[in-house]
């Protein structure tokens, strides 16, 4: 999956899922505050990950995770 | 002594999405009962429910709240919201003033089912969502309303089978009067989905007339062959008397009498003491005779033993005038939900002027030809009414309410 697919994959199930514009995810965005995410959010997140990408995030690996950009860094790790 | 009144009411069922769509139902003798052909799919005996609509709550609720909502707690949502309005409540007021909760609620069986099949599939419980435990939990109706319309009065969920929510209205009551909450939100909450009643369906209590479902349901009728499950939700707001009177309220009906009791018999078959006994604590808790009733909204659920109590246990202690009929000719069996939607149903009668007829009752039977049931709609005066509701386990309660003066 290149990073296009996964961007732009992204951007349609996040937008869907937390009921935000797409245009709000851009690379730089904080993803917690775009998002709003609560701790219940984080395991709604880790299931539509999951169902879109196939794969199970670790709830510590959100540490990691700040922006849009190291998200999409993180799935290109996973995907590939 | 408070005197507890009520002040808004919603209703959200097979008979209309709002007072006004129920009211016309009500008033023509519309049956909202319809064949599911899915239920036969499953291994259903009979396909026939009660038919509500799934409310679309998307702009109403953001995605938080409706994650946490189980089928039946939309429906509550949406009663309880034409309830606050009636009463001209909003959420400015319930932030600076205390409301409580008691609804009336018996299952969850979607909720829990679904995240039982999702970790069976997947193998792992952090892929059930976030939702799932809210929605699966027995209180799902009132730990999600509590939370929407900010309440911080008394939280509660009461369960007792069939007569939930008649018992919540008599629980709020009893709280009000005895003056530890002003305003409490009652009401009763119904998933129709069909795995809620496969076990139900199960032992074989539900009418199998499934060529045509607007007759099926036919309380205290001698032909008939069992009841039909139904749906949705009914709210209440109860208030003491100076509650209402300081905000200027109007006032819908006064709530005058419960009673209860329990069978302390048989798991499932009601008894005629037991019934009895609920009528008669109503009555003198409400200070009343026999005759001041101008109508019973009957528990009658179209099941032949069940019916047969009722008539006997009504004509035992009212004789044989007292207008009667059961709504459950036209809702089905609203179970958890009905106690509560039946006192909704009552009270836009009252407001109305007439009494909403027991369809389908077509030939009495030996005891119900023994009281007074309306098969036709009857255009009257309704100043007090009493509602009994019935349920598993010989739990009984019956309300009391009356206009106010």
């Amino acid at each position: 999956m290149t990073r296009v697919e996964i961007v732009s994959k992204t951007k349609e199930f996040l937008s869907e899922e937390f009921e935000v514009s797409e245009e709000v995810i851009v690379d730089e965005a904080n993803l917690q505050e775009t998002l709003d995410l609560d701790s219940l959010d984080y395991v709604d997140l880790v299931v539509i990950i999951e169902e879109n990408f196939g794969f199970k995030v670790q709830q510590n690996d959100f540490a990691e995770i700040s922006t849009f950009a190291d998200f999409y860094d993180y799935v290109e790790t996973k995907v590939q | 002594m408070k005197r507890v009144v009520i002040t808004g009411i919603g209703i959200y069922s097979s008979l209309g999405i709002d007072k006004e769509e129920v009211k016309d139902s009500l008033f023509k003798g519309k049956s909202g009962i319809v064949f599911d052909a899915k239920r036969k799919d499953i291994g259903f005996r009979s396909a026939l429910t009660g038919m509500v609509k799934e409310p679309d709550l998307k702009g109403l609720l953001d995605r938080r709240q409706r994650k946490s909502m189980a089928e039946q707690c939309n429906y509550a949502f949406v009663s309880s919201n034409e309830a606050l309005t009636q009463a001209n409540i909003d959420l400015d007021f319930l932030s600076q003033n205390e409301m409580g909760i008691i609804f009336g609620n018996d299952s969850s069986s979607k909720a829990v089912i679904e995240s039982v099949d999702g970790v069976r599939a997947k193998k792992d419980t952090t892929l059930l969502g976030s939702g799932s435990i809210f929605q699966a939990m027995n209180c799902t109706v009132t730990m999600n309303l509590s939370t929407i319309f900010k309440l911080r009065g008394i939280n509660m969920t009461l369960s007792a089978a069939c007569a939930s929510g008649s018992h919540s209205v008599g629980m709020g009551y009893i709280l009000i009067r005895n003056g530890y909450q002003d305003m409490v939100m009652c009401g009763g909450a119904q998933e129709i989905n069909p795995n809620a009643m496969a076990s139900f369906d199960g032992i074989s209590a539900f009418s199998t007339n499934e060529s045509n479902p607007t007759k099926a349901s036919k309380p205290f009728d001698r032909d008939r062959d069992g009841l039909v499950p139904g749906g949705g939700a009914a709210t209440l707001i109860l208030e003491s008397l100076e509650s209402a009177e300081k905000r200027g309220a109007d006032i819908i009906a006064e709530v005058v009498g419960y009673g209860f009791s329990s069978n302390g018999e048989h798991i499932s078959n009601p008894n005629l003491d037991g019934q009895v006994r609920s009528l008669e604590m109503a009555l003198k808790q409400a200070e009343m005779l026999p005759k001041d009733i101008d109508y019973i909204n009957a528990h009658a659920t179209s099941t032949p033993v069940g019916d047969t109590f009722e008539a006997q246990a009504i004509h035992k202690v009212f004789g044989s005038q007292t207008p009667v009929t059961s709504t459950k000719s036209m809702t089905g069996h609203e179970c958890w939900m009905a106690g509560a939607s039946e006192l909704v149903y009552s009270m836009i009668m009252m407001k109305h002027g007439f009494i909403a007829p027991n369809i389908n009752f077509e030939n009495p039977d030996e005891f119900s030809k023994k009281i007074n049931i309306f098969a036709d709609t009857e255009e009257r005066t309704l100043r007090t009414i009493l509602s009994n509701s019935f349920g598993f386990g010989g739990t009984n309660s019956s309300v009391i309410i009356t206009t106010y003066d």
